[in-house]
């Protein structure tokens, strides 16, 4: 009996535990939303906002944000880095997980290795030879420069998700394809990309997350002219904090949030087909 | 054949925007030509210098002109900063020599000019440094790096424990990196398992939680921290409203290792969580039952019977938050203070501040060899080919 009730206290405890681990994975994200709203230029709650009068809550901060020709300056060029990178790295990674999905190509493992370094290494590292590199062929400070770099980082991404999507894949329909007369381009277009296009599209969004996200590149290798969202945030945190840092969060996060379900989504798609 | 020109465009693509960039930096790690370029005459004079004694006149000479001329070519500044590198100190003696000697006469004797203005041109250890901050190709900066500096003699000692900066900081480093890893663990094992063991529905649902971090931009992270930790921050605010602190009581939380250590352990989690979650979803709960039936109790079945089967998801996520940890940058940086830097912000701080580059690459390249080495420990024990996201 006193083992049995032994089991109920840690069953108990345990979910605490994960309950308690659950809230300290999302709480910090969650706090800064009604924190955005605030109409006082504090951090924290104020009396008002918890006693939820709708006087201490404003919209001032968006406004701020919506107005302010340096963070538009900086939604464009994240945006159009971002696009640009994540088009380079979808087509180069999706090739290069075609190749990679055929077990006997020579120096597969030793590739792959290469391909997702970028993912491991320590970006400090990546963007000081980047800097040292790219002055030297005149791309420090330019666009060109900053999108080969996220390009650089973002296609371990979707090396990774193009790869899994094509481990279920049946080679056969290739060959059958092939056998009704189709060419490997015509293969591609009409047999493979169909079945993998889940896979493609996430790891175009993770490519996507990881150059809308990414700021330490563009600390060493960009200019003022390329000031994107994170790089705005960082000078934001350490320079001059205004909340009006926190309605930018607010966005991000609920970005985030659709990136992340449209994902989880695909990934369900994707894995619901028959292997 | 076609496998392999497929891959072939991001290979190459990787080898020149990526790999090019790092093998630049540790070429610039151990070559390191200014001074060499600047001072050809002097150097080559100072070959054959017996070390012991003060050099002949030839060899002032050579370093007055050598010098005169820097100044001209507008190099003399940098010059200056390569050799006090080697030995602080010699900066100020540089400059304030060639502005003197700028103004003056040609001397009869360049060696007592120059040891007039500053006696420390009468010191073999000046010519030593000088001699050395002439290596083209050089281990000095990894000698730095490593808290080592070459004697006079040519041996290499240790520097003195009040000048040793980076080997504590490296250890500090490592020493974060596996407490933030082991925490992790403790942390991610058990909802790990709550999420493999749950209905599929409810699975799905904690798994977004999971989830949400690891979307979430890394600045809007840190920003919620700061928010959170700081000393007029959310958590201070109630402590000090419940009564458990007085309001000059307040805990600081960031802007050191705390922040640090918590921002990290933060965005690193789900890392470690969804490597475990993946292998644990392939245990049957059967085994466990099993156990049970046959007299286990609760920990000897956990102990013997499904921790050994989850090793691999532990040594995959481990390893990863561990190299994604040493390597950590943009936290530390902005929540970390004085107390919470690690290696990383200290390259950073030589690409930007100290503008000692070299420095900066052969650090970067000590962290390179040991993240490559964790790399390949990784491939063989997990298969990057195996890695899954999300």
């Amino acid at each position: 009996m006193s083992g049995n009730s032994w089991g109920r206290v840690g069953q108990l405890g345990y979910l605490a535990y994960c309950s308690a681990v659950f809230l300290f994975l999302t709480a910090p994200i969650l706090v800064i939303v009604p924190l955005s709203f605030n109409v006082e230029p504090y951090f924290t709650f104020t009396e008002g906002m918890l006693s939820l009068d709708p006087q201490a809550y404003s919209l001032r901060w968006y406004r701020t944000v919506a107005e302010d020709p340096q963070w538009l300056r900086a939604l464009a060029n994240s945006l159009v880095i971002g696009f640009a990178a994540t088009a380079l790295a979808t087509a180069l990674g999706t090739l290069a997980a075609l190749g990679l999905s055929n077990p006997a190509m020579p120096g597969r493992s030793l590739a792959m290795g290469l391909l997702i370094s970028p993912m491991v290494t320590p970006v400090i590292i990546s963007a000081a030879g980047m800097f040292f590199f790219y002055s030297d062929l005149g791309l420090a400070q330019t666009y060109p420069g900053l999108i080969l770099a996220h390009t650089a980082l973002g296609t371990p991404f979707v090396v990774i998700t193009v790869t899994a999507t094509l481990s279920g894949f049946d080679p056969n329909l290739t060959r059958a394809a092939a056998s009704l007369g189709a060419g490997p381009v015509r293969t591609f277009r009409r047999i493979q990309l169909p079945l993998i296009a889940p896979g493609v599209i996430s790891g175009a969004l993770f490519a996507f997350a990881t150059s809308f996200d990414e700021v330490v590149t563009v600390l060493f290798i960009g200019g003022l002219d390329q000031r994107t969202i994170p790089r705005q945030m960082w000078a934001g945190i350490r320079e001059q904090i205004s909340p009006a840092i926190l309605a930018v969060a607010t966005l991000l996060i609920a970005f985030a949030m659709l990136l992340m379900v449209v994902v989880e989504w695909l990934r369900r798609r994707g894995s619901a087909k028959p292997a | 054949m076609r496998s392999a020109a497929l891959v072939l465009p991001l290979a190459a693509f990787i080898a020149v925007t990526f790999v090019a960039p790092l093998v630049v930096m540790l070429g610039r790690s151990v070559h390191d030509p200014l001074v060499a370029d600047a001072l050809p005459e002097t150097l080559g004079l100072l070959r054959s210098w017996d070390g012991e004694r003060i050099p002949p006149e030839s060899v002032f000479e050579a370093m007055a002109g050598e010098l005169l001329k820097a100044r001209q070519e507008k190099s003399l500044g940098r010059i200056a900063t390569r050799v006090n590198r080697v030995q602080a100190g010699l900066r100020s003696a540089l400059l304030r020599s060639v502005r003197k000697l700028r103004g003056a006469p040609r001397p009869d004797s360049w060696r007592e000019a120059m040891i007039a203005i500053d006696p420390k041109w009468g010191q073999t250890r000046t010519w030593h440094a000088i001699r050395r901050a002439g290596e083209r190709f050089t281990l000095r900066h990894y000698l730095h790096a490593l808290d080592l500096d070459q004697a006079p003699g040519g041996g290499i000692v240790r520097q003195p424990p009040d000048l040793r900066i980076y080997l504590p900081l490296l250890s500090r480093t490592l020493g974060v990196s596996l407490g933030i890893t082991l925490l992790c663990l403790l942390l991610g094992y058990p909802i790990a398992y709550l999420i493999a063991n749950a209905p599929p529905n409810r699975a799905n649902l904690l798994l977004l939680l999971v989830l949400v971090p690891f979307w979430t931009s890394l600045l809007v992270r840190t920003t919620s921290w700061i928010v959170l930790l700081q000393t007029q921050g959310v958590i201070n605010d109630l402590l000090a409203a419940v009564g458990l602190i007085g309001d000059d009581q307040r805990i600081s939380m960031i802007y050191n290792m705390t922040g640090t250590v918590v921002a990290m352990t933060h965005v690193l989690l789900p890392f470690m969580v969804l490597p475990l979650y993946s292998v644990m979803r392939t245990i049957p709960p059967l085994y466990m039952s099993a156990a049970a039936s046959l007299g286990a109790s609760f920990l000897q079945a956990f102990r013997r019977v499904y921790w050994p089967q989850t090793l691999p998801g532990v040594a995959a996520g481990s390893l990863l938050v561990f190299i994604l940890a040493i390597g950590y940058y943009i936290t530390p940086a902005l929540v970390g203070g004085q107390s919470g830097q690690l290696i990383s912000n200290m390259v950073a701080y030589h690409m930007q501040q100290s503008l000692n580059w070299g420095l900066a690459a052969a650090l970067g390249g000590v962290l390179l060899g040991g993240v490559f080495c964790l790399y390949l420990v990784f491939n063989r024990l997990v298969g990057v080919d195996r890695m899954r996201l999300g």
